[in-house]
């Protein structure tokens, strides 16, 4: 078996809210709390849950955007969490992130040409205007954009600006950071097949973040969901989505709209508090066979 | 640009129009004024004292806007002050900016301690009166043209670290920001290149205002000799002289008083313009 | 008999100088007791064209150009605005996309609930609130009369959304118009709005309207589908027939793009090429032909009508030139 390019162990980070300028903070949110994963090189691995359940914290973390209170993220073998910032440097061109809103992801000021070509010029790689017309086109944008301010594109060109940048030094792992969530739904499956093809081209391993759990399913290899800051079922997709062990999952599958009527007219729903559930003491991942985990307690 | 200047034309926009306008024909008359074959501002004629304002203006040798107590021609005073004045407010306006928008960016991005320091700075001399901070320095320094400059850039600078602060809190959390960080730019390269241009218009804003402030200020200072010296002409020493004869000779100093409210006046209405213009956009972002 | 009539309503923008056409002229109707679907990816009109019945487009930069919105015998368009705010909140109920910007920060749930009951029912306040408590434990929200004297934040997006739900049917309208109510929620809280939405319905015999760029809640919640592009109706139809046997390429084309299952090796997901037009400078004919593989020449010059479709079940419209089926065989 060959080893994973990315491995995320105990991860942690919680925020703490309501504090004054003594006291001790009044609450703690646990964005992220003991979460851990494997990502193989070339794997897409999804990550789902509800708002609010700790997966931007995760692919922010991941890559180094911020630092966890506990836990390691080791890249090809190396722990990026004991770096110094200039140490990580030479990893920064390797995993690359994109983001959700396209909006607030490009510089307003800055000309979409410019924002492509400026990774180039940060790690001193190649970086003339063939190299960034050449990313426009991987991306299936005209390079005579190159000139333009982002408040000429719509949302789906923006979002391929953004990845044009992401990829613009040839990485092995990508965070996509529920990257067609705030698209159109006739553009959201252009930027699916842009990933795909990337993937197929660049041998891209992906963290995709999303909310879309159809989506997740056809894209990702395995899938992770998460609640309130923990994984709570992991596997290959097809195994979590056929066979849902944790009662969150079985919810949040039940859940999701199918374009088809009459298996709309049918569906029973499940009901699941996500905000009341408590986790079983001394819950962790345990595998069911597969490479299937499931968040149990001791007993079970 | 474009669209600043569309904005402008509209029906909406002639009080900026008008500002914008009054100013470049300030601005124009300071510069060029050497050129218009005025008499010259500094020559004292004892004979031709307190000579009244005419409006015969071709004739040769008339003072449009009368003389003064030594019988100096007031128009081209008040053209060679507006050269002290706007140069003495535009390099302080300069000089407050470019240190008050680095120290913004700087306390914004960087935060804990830098930022505790720099804006508790800011609080307490907010809480100073200007004058009295103006007064102390310069007349710890002595008064010349570049303390002047200097004390006028002091005062300022705080207003713009402080908007400049807040923008830069809220820009630092935005997506391409944190690309930026995630492609391994240097702090330099994220403040030149991905904040400061987001921040620059609301620093632009406050300058006009502060450009308005500062030309007041310049004036009291001079008003109270503090500022600019004698024989060089500005509106501040002129209104200081022109007091003593505001009952025998009206238009000394009523004229200066005149051009100082209109480019406080132009200033004022640009920059409101301004902050209009750009603030709705700023709440949303 | 229609409910609702829309007739030829036609809205334009007016922005920098320039004026677009948003909503050319449309036409369709809502029979009592009907759940009519409209989806239609953003910019497509579905907003737009609610406010504008309603009486709530923003006038200027919005314009409404003609046309006539007929709600139980009387025209929304031509209606007074103190008629209209009678109806509004009465017998026709709104619920819109975001529950925060819609609700009141500084008014207490309890009072934002009451506040139509007493104007449109003529409730006292001691009424109104115990009306509203029915009404939360009626939307699914445990221990209503505790939570009356509560403010907006201290609920969460899903529960926001049901308290904008218990205000919209607080007077049991006959009408309801929701414009993307589940958009911003998660699935599973979504799933609960749905259900609980659908159960309301049917208890209350509403008739409603329910706008949502997702073709799977229409799926579930609609009996009718009408797909808008650009401000036109490009397909309408029982859902049964539209999601089985699409006529216009731009349905076809949606529900294509959606993924079934896991990918099959090498496969991709069928997807529309370009994006939407600018409506300040619409393409002339069908503002879809642009995008679409089966344009036919017409299609680029004159745009198609909506018009019946032959060989499918009754109310099966399509506004095309071409014939899918024959195009797809
Ligand atoms: N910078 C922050 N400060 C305080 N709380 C935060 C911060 N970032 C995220 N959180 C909180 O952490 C939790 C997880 O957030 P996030 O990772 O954004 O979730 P998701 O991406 O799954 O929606 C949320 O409760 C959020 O409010
Ligand atoms: N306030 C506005 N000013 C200018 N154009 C607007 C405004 N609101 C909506 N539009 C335009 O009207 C069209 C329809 O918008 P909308 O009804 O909101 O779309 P949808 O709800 O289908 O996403 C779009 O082209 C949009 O740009
Ligand atoms: S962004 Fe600024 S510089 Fe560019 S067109 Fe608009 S106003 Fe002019
Ligand atoms: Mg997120
Ligand atoms: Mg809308």
């Amino acid at each position: 078996m060959t080893a994973p390019l990315l491995r995320v162990e105990g991860l942690r980070r919680h925020y703490a809210s309501g504090g004054g300028l003594f006291g001790r903070a009044r609450y703690v949110t646990r964005a992220v709390d003991d979460v851990s994963f494997d990502v193989m090189p070339g794997e897409t691995l999804g990550l789902v849950g509800e708002s609010g359940s700790g997966k931007s914290t995760t692919g922010r973390l991941v890559m180094g955007l911020e630092e966890p209170d506990a836990g390691r993220v080791v890249f090809d073998g190396t722990d990026l969490t004991s770096l110094s910032s200039s140490q990580r440097k030479p990893f920064r061109r390797r995993m690359q992130i994109v983001f959700q809103d396209p909006y607030a992801a490009l510089n307003p000021r800055m000309r979409v040409g410019d924002f492509v070509q400026e990774p180039l010029l940060v790690h001193g790689a190649e970086a003339g205007p063939d190299r960034v017309a050449a990313l426009f086109r991987t991306v299936g944008l005209d390079p005579a954009f190159m000139q333009r301010y982002p408040h000429e594109f719509s949302g789906g060109q923006r979002q391929r600006i953004g990845i044009a940048r992401a990829i613009a030094l040839r990485p092995q792992f990508l965070v996509a950071d529920e990257p067609i969530t705030a698209l159109d739904v006739s553009i959201q499956a252009q930027i699916v097949n842009l990933f795909q093809d990337l993937q197929e081209s660049m041998g891209l391993a992906l963290l995709f973040i999303a909310h879309d759990l159809s989506m997740v399913r056809y894209l990702c290899s395995r899938v992770a969901v998460m609640l309130r800051g923990r994984i709570v079922e992991m596997g290959p997709t097809e195994a979590v989505f056929g066979d849902a062990r944790h009662p969150y999952t079985q919810a949040l599958l039940s859940a999701v709209p199918i374009p088809d009527p009459a298996h709309e007219r049918g569906r029973k729903r499940l009901a699941f508090d996500a905000g009341g559930y408590a986790f079983p003491p001394a819950a962790a991942l345990r595998d069911l066979g597969g490479g299937h985990f499931v968040l149990m307690g001791e007993a079970a | 640009m474009r669209e600043v200047w569309r904005a402008l034309t509209r029906r909406s926009g002639w009080l900026g129009l008008l500002g914008a306008t009054l100013l470049v024909v300030l601005v124009l008359l300071a510069i060029f004024g050497p050129w218009l074959d005025l008499p010259d501002p500094t020559r004292t004629n004892l004979r031709a004292r307190m000579v009244a304002p005419t409006l015969s203006w071709f004739s040769l040798g008339a003072h449009p806007l009368g003389t003064d107590q030594l019988g100096r021609d007031i128009l081209s005073r008040i053209i060679a002050g507006s050269r002290v004045t706007l140069m003495v407010a535009g390099a302080a306006v300069l000089l407050g900016g470019v240190l008050g928008t680095l120290l913004g960016l700087i306390s914004g991005y960087f935060g804990g301690w830098v930022d505790r320091i720099l804006m508790r700075l800011v609080d307490i001399q907010l809480a100073l009166p200007l004058m009295l901070l103006a007064l102390m320095v310069v007349a710890a320094l002595g008064p010349s043209l570049r303390n002047l400059v200097g004390v006028l850039a002091l005062v300022s600078w705080v207003r713009y670290a402080r908007i400049v602060r807040g923008q830069v809190l809220a820009v630092r959390e935005r997506e391409f920001v944190q690309s930026a960080r995630a492609i391994g730019a240097s702090h330099p390269r994220i403040i030149l290149r991905h904040i400061l241009p987001n921040v620059l218009t609301p620093a632009l804003v406050v300058a006009t205002l502060e450009l308005a402030r500062v030309i007041v200020l310049e004036a009291g200072l001079s008003f109270l000799g503090l500022g600019i010296q004698p024989p060089d002409p500005s509106w501040g020493r002129m209104l200081a002289d022109g007091r003593t004869y505001i009952s025998s000779a009206w238009w000394i100093i009523t004229f200066p008083g005149l051009a100082l409210m209109l480019t406080v006046l132009a200033v004022n209405l640009l920059g409101d313009w301004l902050r209009d213009f750009f603030d709705p956009r700023l709440a949303v972002r | 008999m229609a409910l609702l009539a829309i007739e030829d309503l036609s809205v334009g923008f007016a922005r920098e100088g320039r004026f677009a056409r948003v909503i050319p002229g449309l036409t369709y109707g809502v029979e009592a007791g009907e759940t009519l679907g409209i989806v239609g990816e953003s910019g497509s009109g579905k907003s737009v064209h609610a406010l504008a019945l309603l009486g709530l487009l923003p006038q200027p930069p919005g314009r409404i150009l003609g046309g006539r919105a007929v709600f139980d015998g009387h025209d929304l368009l031509a209606m007074s605005e103190a008629r209209l705010r009678d109806l509004r909140g009465g017998r026709i109920g709104m619920i819109f996309q975001d529950p925060m910007t819609a609700l009141n920060p500084v008014l207490t749930i309890g009072r934002q609930i009451a506040e139509p009951l007493m104007r449109h029912k003529a409730m006292s306040m001691r009424q109104a609130l115990d009306r509203a408590a029915d009404l939360l434990a009626l939307v699914g929200i445990r221990d209503g009369a505790r939570r009356l004297s509560q403010y907006p934040h201290e609920f969460s997006g899903g529960m926001r959304q049901r308290v904008m739900i218990a205000i919209a049917i607080s007077c049991e309208p006959a009408l309801l118009i929701a414009d993307e109510p589940t958009t911003a929620l998660d699935v599973t809280v979504q799933g609960q709005i749905l259900d609980l939405m659908a159960e309301l319905r049917d208890r209350l015999r509403m008739t409603m309207v329910w706008i949502t760029h997702d073709m799977g809640v229409v799926a579930g919640i609609a009996d009718t589908i009408q797909v808008m592009y650009a401000g036109r109706i490009m397909e309408r139809g029982p859902v049964d027939a539209v999601f089985a046997n699409p006529r216009s390429a731009y349905t076809y084309g949606l529900l294509q793009s959606l993924p079934h299952g896991s990918r099959p090796p090498g496969g991709r997901l069928m997807q529309i090429p370009g994006c939407p037009p600018d409506m300040f400078a619409p393409p002339p004919g069908d503002p879809f032909a642009p995008r679409n593989p089966f344009a036919t020449p017409r299609c680029h010059v004159e745009a198609p009508p909506l018009r019946p479709v032959p060989d499918s079940v009754p109310g099966h419209m399509v506004a095309a030139w071409y014939d899918l089926p024959r195009l797809l065989a």
